[in-house]
């Protein structure tokens, strides 16, 4: 989990839509945030007249409970929700809303109906959405999320079984697998700010005396020492844990610029953890991840293809280029239907990796931009 | 025509407070210290003066390159140790006076001999060198807990291990260290020329366990100074606390009577950690999102919502619709006194660049240096909360760590550094 900043700058790219930004050089990344002040009593909004089109709202509890903060419309449907925000901790929100009557509302304690805000949204909305092209795209890379949520909770399930019944053997082939799919969606995996230590931290995230949880610790005792007896309570946390995160994850609401925008953060994700064979120092299993970022990136490239030929042709041929090269390169270090234990690669072929990969993520650094163009 | 002439004439050629030095042979060197002009801007020819209340190399302005280096100390005997900072101390007054390591010189010796200087700075002028020398945790006990030069009962208790932080990433073969010499200078290779020197006076005694270049200072120490920018292109210790300072440095740098053990009074407390930056990923990073992340203007340095570099962050300001104007993982929010009870430091880096790291990347980062007063109440709850929520944390990796307890200044030419430490 090296980065624990997804929900933040997954909110960055959505309000350079609203064109709104600012000439400071940093309107853009907060000019449409709304402040909400949670309290024990009290939920105050900002600003409740809004006109239509991506909102960020940054709720900041000032209670001494924890709390959360919805968007409902009129007829109680969720809009967005963040929670689990403890005291004196802000999160974020985005939510597009399209004209009419919505309610916000802080749940100090997380229980009961909350203290409701109205909120009352006009005007026509120039979300990029209103373009079909990038429409069709998110709801492509939303199924692909939602089936990705559902085999992550079903591998997970299985290699907690697995743990739990103390068959290392299958727990070690189980391992890669389950991980997969929580790699392909990572930064929308990585968005929930509370679940993504507690599934994916590796030991020296923590702080001291902070207790270790999710798949790292037991990749450790799996290769280790091959002793996962006492493991029984961080599987059944682990699927917990990835229960609540595939449930989120179908809900999340996304923009066309939060599909380019985790497209490369799935790539720096293979820079900076897999390349060094830092995220599963264990079991070297990271060819794994690798494949399963890249190709995380590739659906939400494709899902945006027909938006970004609209705007920009020529990248869309690089980006297949680039892809490709990947992709062929890797696939070089296929084992029947996994990958390669990581130290097995020489010198070389990292390197080699290393290259395709600043290659590929130079141009995908550029789709956000292009996308958010107004056509 | 000797060497040591030929650097001295150069020093002469430097100017600033060090007339007469071409006559005054090696004797005279001593002599200088009294004049203590380290706080003035020097030019980058020129020399620091090495005597004083405080070691040098703190609150000077800061030179464009450093050279540190950790020794631990492989010698069992107290005398050898004292021996030792005896010889470096005179060592260093003739260094930093842009002189020969050795009282003869690099080509003045017999022919029979190796010379006592190793003559890479031969015509180099003094170039603002300042030598600075530190006290690691394990030189009062060592990693068995045995206490080899008797002074165990001496460690001040703000020489306290740093903490592990979270996402520490620490490479045991470039931390720690028993003692530390910080070089800088204007000019790498006089840096370089003095750490050469020192090691080699004390082979024997000390061995060399780490070693760090640094180019480009990544801070002011004095207002004479333009901010400089890191390898993030951000402009880096605007905040900074400064020579011009009293009060503050006195409050937040200087070890003051009844801290600790009197022999630390007059000293200061560094901390170094070597932070790898992925520049690749910060340089694929919307320029939105690399301000929101540091928390000031690309261009300017001004902290976001107000003008000017030098106008005051304000923590608390919120823009026409209640957000928060910077961000609450920012880092300049996240290490700035308001939110760390008032804590500062006095941060000296440097920008490295050790080669590449095999995979197509620069091995770059930031060579943090701070002095403070008491680390427990300064560099540990800022780092604490730093490593917890800082945004820069995706972009950044600590790989190495320093904890050094750097006694006050040499005084006089009898005087050594560590002498009130190790008695006489």
């Amino acid at each position: 989990m090296p980065i624990p900043r997804h929900a933040t700058s997954i909110t960055l790219g959505v309000l350079t839509l609203t064109g709104l930004s600012a000439c400071d050089g940093r309107g853009t990344a907060h000019g449409t945030t709304i402040g909400v002040t949670a309290t024990e009593t009290g939920c105050q909004v900002a600003r409740t007249e809004l006109p239509a089109g991506t909102h960020t709202f940054a709720v900041t509890n000032k209670g001494d409970k924890i709390t959360e903060f919805y968007v409902y419309d009129k007829d109680g449907a969720i809009k967005g929700e963040v929670e689990n925000i403890a005291p004196g901790v802000t999160r974020k929100l985005p939510v597009e809303l399209a004209a009419g009557e919505y309610q916000g509302a802080c749940k100090p304690g997380q229980k009961g109906d909350g203290i409701r805000v109205k909120l009352t949204v006009t005007g026509t909305s120039r979300a990029l959405t209103t373009d079909p092209k990038l429409k069709a795209a998110v709801d492509t890379y939303r199924t692909y999320v939602s089936r990705e949520a559902d085999d992550l909770l079903a591998r997970t399930t299985e290699f907690a079984a697995a743990v739990k019944a103390r068959d290392v053997a299958k727990a070690k082939a189980l391992y890669p697998v389950a991980r997969t799919h929580w790699e392909r969606i990572e930064p929308v995996a990585e968005s929930f700010g509370d679940l993504d230590p507690a599934i994916d931290a590796r030991e020296n995230d923590l702080e001291a005396g902070q207790e270790w949880t999710g798949y790292h610790r037991i990749e450790k005792d799996l290769w280790t020492t091959g002793d996962v007896s006492a493991d029984g309570p961080v599987a059944d946390k682990l699927v917990a844990d990835v229960t609540e995160l595939a449930a989120r994850a179908k809900s999340v609401s996304l923009s066309p610029v939060q599909l380019a925008n985790g497209a490369k953060e799935l790539l720096d994700e293979v820079a900076t953890g897999k390349i060094t064979g830092e995220e599963d120092r264990y079991s070297h299993t990271d060819l794994w991840d690798f494949a399963a970022n890249l190709e995380g990136a590739m659906v939400a490239v494709d899902a945006l293809r027909a938006g970004l030929a609209a705007r920009n042709g020529a990248l869309v041929a690089e980006l297949d280029t680039r892809f490709a090269a990947v992709q062929s390169a890797l696939d070089r270090h296929r084992v029947g239907n996994g990958w390669k234990s990581y130290p097995e690669l020489s010198t070389a072929e990292v390197k080699e990796l290393s290259d395709l990969i600043n290659g590929l993520a130079e141009p995908i650094s550029k789709v956000g931009a292009a996308v958010a163009a107004q056509k | 025509m000797t060497s040591g002439i030929s650097r001295r004439r150069m020093l002469a050629i430097g100017g600033a407070g060090v007339a007469g030095a071409t006559a005054a042979g090696v004797a005279g060197a001593w002599g200088r210290g009294a004049i203590d002009d380290r706080s003035a801007a020097p030019d980058t020819r020129g020399a620091v003066a090495f005597f004083g209340q405080h070691q040098a190399g703190i609150t000077t302005p800061a030179q464009d390159r450093l050279h540190f280096v950790a020794f631990d100390v492989t010698t069992e005997r107290r005398a050898d140790l004292v021996d030792l900072l005896r010889e470096w101390t005179r060592a260093a007054a003739r260094l930093t006076a842009g002189r020969d390591a050795g009282p003869v010189g690099a080509v003045a010796g017999p022919p029979e001999a190796p010379p006592d200087d190793t003559g890479e700075a031969l015509d180099l002028p003094p170039s603002g060198l300042t030598l600075t020398v530190g006290f690691g945790p394990s030189l009062f006990r060592d990693a068995s807990g045995r206490d080899r030069f008797g002074i165990a009962e001496r460690r001040p208790a703000a020489l306290a291990d740093l903490p592990p932080f979270p996402r520490d990433a620490l490479d045991p073969a470039i931390s720690g260290g028993d003692l530390c010499v910080q070089a800088c200078a204007h000019d790498p290779q006089v840096a370089v020329h003095a750490i050469r020197n020192l090691a080699r006076l004390g082979f024997g005694a000390v061995s060399l366990r780490w070693s760090q270049l640094g180019f480009g200072r990544t801070s002011s120490t004095s207002r004479s100074q333009a901010t400089p920018r890191n390898l993030f292109g951000f402009k880096d210790g605007t905040a900074n606390l400064k020579a011009e300072d009293g009060a503050a440095l006195r409050a937040h740098l200087w070890v003051q009577p009844g801290d600790g053990p009197d022999w630390m009074t007059g000293g200061t407390y560094l901390v170094t950690r070597k932070i790898r930056m992925t520049i690749e990923t910060w340089d694929r990073t919307s320029l939105a999102e690399q301000e929101a992340v540091i928390g000031r203007a690309k261009g300017s340095g001004a902290p976001l919502g107000r003008r000017g570099e030098f106008d005051p962050v304000d923590l608390a300001a919120t823009g026409a619709e209640g957000e928060p104007v910077m961000p609450e993982d920012a880092h300049v929010r996240l290490a700035h006194p308001d939110t760390n009870g008032g804590a500062r430091l006095l941060r000296r880096g440097y920008n490295f660049v050790d080669g590449s790291d095999g995979l197509g990347r620069l091995d770059a980062g930031l060579f943090f240096m701070a002095y403070q007063r008491d680390p427990r109440r300064q560099f540990v709850p800022i780092q604490a909360r730093l490593a917890r929520n800082d945004a820069l944390n995706e972009y950044v990796r600590h790989v190495s760590s320093g904890l050094f307890a750097c006694p006050p200044g040499v005084r006089t030419r009898d005087d050594f550094w560590g002498r009130r430490l190790l008695g006489e």
